[in-house]
């Protein structure tokens, strides 16, 4: 797909690139297209090598090279739904990963409109003081984390991860809400108060649905960062809340690695994100950018 | 522009305040609490004052010598990674289409690597640079270059570096995408009357416009990069010998391989203050220079 690209890119391109005559351009603005496609296909490559595995039995992927499967074969992922502790995986990191989206939302939601719209005590620091936590290594966190959630009796529950997420993501959400909410202009508040809107009202019916695109931008990187961790996920669970990128840890067995199933795995784990990439395709320049361009 | 005062906004934060002080502010005081402290076993602990801190920072010591090595292939790391993926990030932005369907797909394929979990990144990577089942491995050996991530640690920093950069790039692409889109026409206008060449276009109104984007772009990229973990810890576990054993793969075998409490715990401690330290200075350093770039590239727009 993407190696047909440089191409057809190249004609929406051409106008931008002003200044350089029309024939001259055309070669001109084909290099960097070309550059462009190989680009994209070095993202693809390795991806392709995944689903290529994934479709092959042990015997193929150990026998030799083989760029598509000779007998393509969909065993290694009847494997994975037919067996719980594989299809369980799934289940446990998405309930830890909405979770966090949840609560990270509901809490950062209020936080952020306060330091879009107020200064107050010590504001600019605590601001900075949670910024901070999104710079402490998941690394740090991971031992004391294991004891404070057995303390609390959270151990290898889907609160435990969904909350230690919430260090990295609760800050990041606050950020981009903040931003998304500054460039919503304040009289609309002041209007809202003078034709007698409470504040909780105002809020959720009219100041909530006019941030909306930064809510949904936000609710992309709370998924997008508790689906992606492993170390805090797997140090905090053992058995019945196993995310699926811990089951993924054990597929070596006495035969050896297990590398069609541990690819058919993978080629799953990239499949949500795929989902997610495509509802939010039309925002995700301005969305990467944090709304604060 | 002034925003009003109003300390009963602090109700608003508190949510905010109670969760983090649960899942940051304990386990960090439990941190500094290990940190002064030794023990034998049996959950036992002596007072050991800033001993854990003086051996780290030691280079003499068995404990300071492991984590200063650590610590320059961090920063080496890191270093190659903003080398390499920041102006690569630029260019691809640069040649991104800004209409037609091709935005859609080049976005789609360049985000997608962003979203796979991270353990993932390291198997893809892990089985692609392979040279008996690996597509890139293969390829490599068949050129007659010897490859082995495995065994040779210049092949493992090779392999770890293109894993980075296949894997972050996007965002820095991304996110200078994003600055670009909001640049005005006009600017372009005025500078095709100026007769401008691209280069010029670049240096005068592309490269000041995405100031802003880009210092996140840098801090995000050196956070993430020098707190990297499981990545290379799939693909090469640290080796070969100690060759990729970054900070934090030292410091999650200090903690949960060998239970060294006190020496984790300074360590933990350290590397956080580092990243904090180099992040406010980068932030501080930039975001005082961007008044002066503002006025300056007004003026270069004016011109």
């Amino acid at each position: 797909m993407s190696a047909a690209q440089p191409g057809a890119l190249a004609r929406p391109a051409a106008r931008p690139r002003a200044g350089a005559a029309p024939r001259a351009g055309a070669a001109r603005a084909l290099l960097p297209r070309i550059g462009l496609g190989l680009y994209l296909l070095f993202l693809l490559v390795p991806i392709y090598w995944l689903v290529n595995m994934s479709l092959k039995t042990n015997f193929e992927i150990s026998g030799g090279m083989t760029l598509w499967p000779q007998n393509p074969t969909l065993e290694n992922y009847r494997r994975i739904f037919t067996d719980s502790s594989w299809y369980g995986g799934y289940i446990n990191s998405l309930t830890y990963v909405l979770l966090n989206m949840a609560i990270s939302l509901a809490v950062a939601l209020p936080a952020a409109y306060a330091f879009s719209r107020y200064r107050f005590l010590g504001d600019k620091h605590l601001f900075f003081w949670l910024l901070s936590n999104r710079m402490a290594p998941p690394a740090v966190f991971a031992l004391p984390f294991f004891q404070l959630y057995s303390a609390v009796g959270l151990f290898d529950t889907p609160w435990a991860v969904a909350l230690a997420h919430c260090v990295f993501n609760v800050p990041l959400a606050v950020w981009i809400l903040e931003g998304f909410m500054s460039g919503v202009p304040r009289e609309i508040d002041e209007m809202a108060a003078i034709d007698g809107w409470s504040f909780p009202a105002f809020f959720v019916r009219i100041f909530m649905p006019l941030v909306a695109g930064g809510i949904g931008v936000a609710a992309f990187f709370c998924f997008m960062f508790s689906w992606v961790e492993l170390l805090l996920a797997r140090t905090l669970t053992t058995v019945n809340a196993k995310p699926i990128v811990a089951t993924m840890t054990r597929t070596v067995s006495a035969a050896g690695m297990d590398w069609g199933l541990l690819a058919a795995a993978g080629v799953l784990t990239i499949l949500p994100g795929i989902v997610v990439i495509w509802f939010v395709r039309n925002h995700i320049a301005r969305g990467f950018a944090l709304g604060r361009v | 522009m002034a925003k009003p005062r109003d300390d009963r906004a602090w109700v608003l934060v508190l949510p905010v305040l109670l969760l983090v002080a649960f899942s940051a502010l304990i386990p960090m005081m439990t941190v500094v609490n290990y940190s002064v402290q030794d023990s034998f076993g049996n959950n036992q602990f002596f007072w050991n004052g800033t001993g854990w801190f003086r051996e780290l920072l030691d280079p003499a010591t068995e404990l300071g010598g492991r984590f200063f090595d650590a610590l320059w292939r961090t920063l080496l790391f890191s270093a190659l990674c903003l080398l390499i993926e920041i102006p690569l990030g630029i260019a691809v932005a640069l040649t991104l289409p800004r209409r037609g369907w091709g935005v859609a797909v080049s976005l789609v394929v360049l985000a997608l690597p962003l979203l796979i979990p991270w353990n993932v990144v390291g198997t893809i990577w892990q089985v692609f640079a392979r040279r008996d089942i690996g597509l890139l491995g293969a390829a490599v050996n068949g050129l007659g270059i010897d490859y082995n991530y495995a065994q040779d640690p210049l092949a493992a920093w090779v392999t770890v570096v293109a894993m980075d950069v296949w894997h972050w790039t996007s965002l820095v692409v991304l996110l200078c995408y994003a600055g670009l889109r909001a640049i005005p026409d006009a600017y372009y206008q005025a500078a095709k009357v100026d007769g401008a060449g691209a280069w010029a276009v670049f240096r005068a109104i592309q490269l000041p416009k995405l100031r802003r984007v880009l210092t996140i772009a840098v801090l995000l990229r050196f956070m993430d990069s020098f707190m990297i973990y499981t990545e290379p810890f799939v693909v090469t576990g640290g080796g070969p010998g100690n060759a990729t054993t970054f900070l934090s793969i030292d410091l999650v075998k200090l903690a949960l391989g060998q239970f060294d409490l006190g020496k984790a715990a300074a360590m933990s401690i350290v590397y956080n203050l580092i990243i904090l330290t180099v992040c406010w200075v980068f932030f501080a350093t930039t975001t005082r220079g961007q008044s002066e770039a503002v006025q300056g590239t007004a003026q270069g727009a004016g011109r």
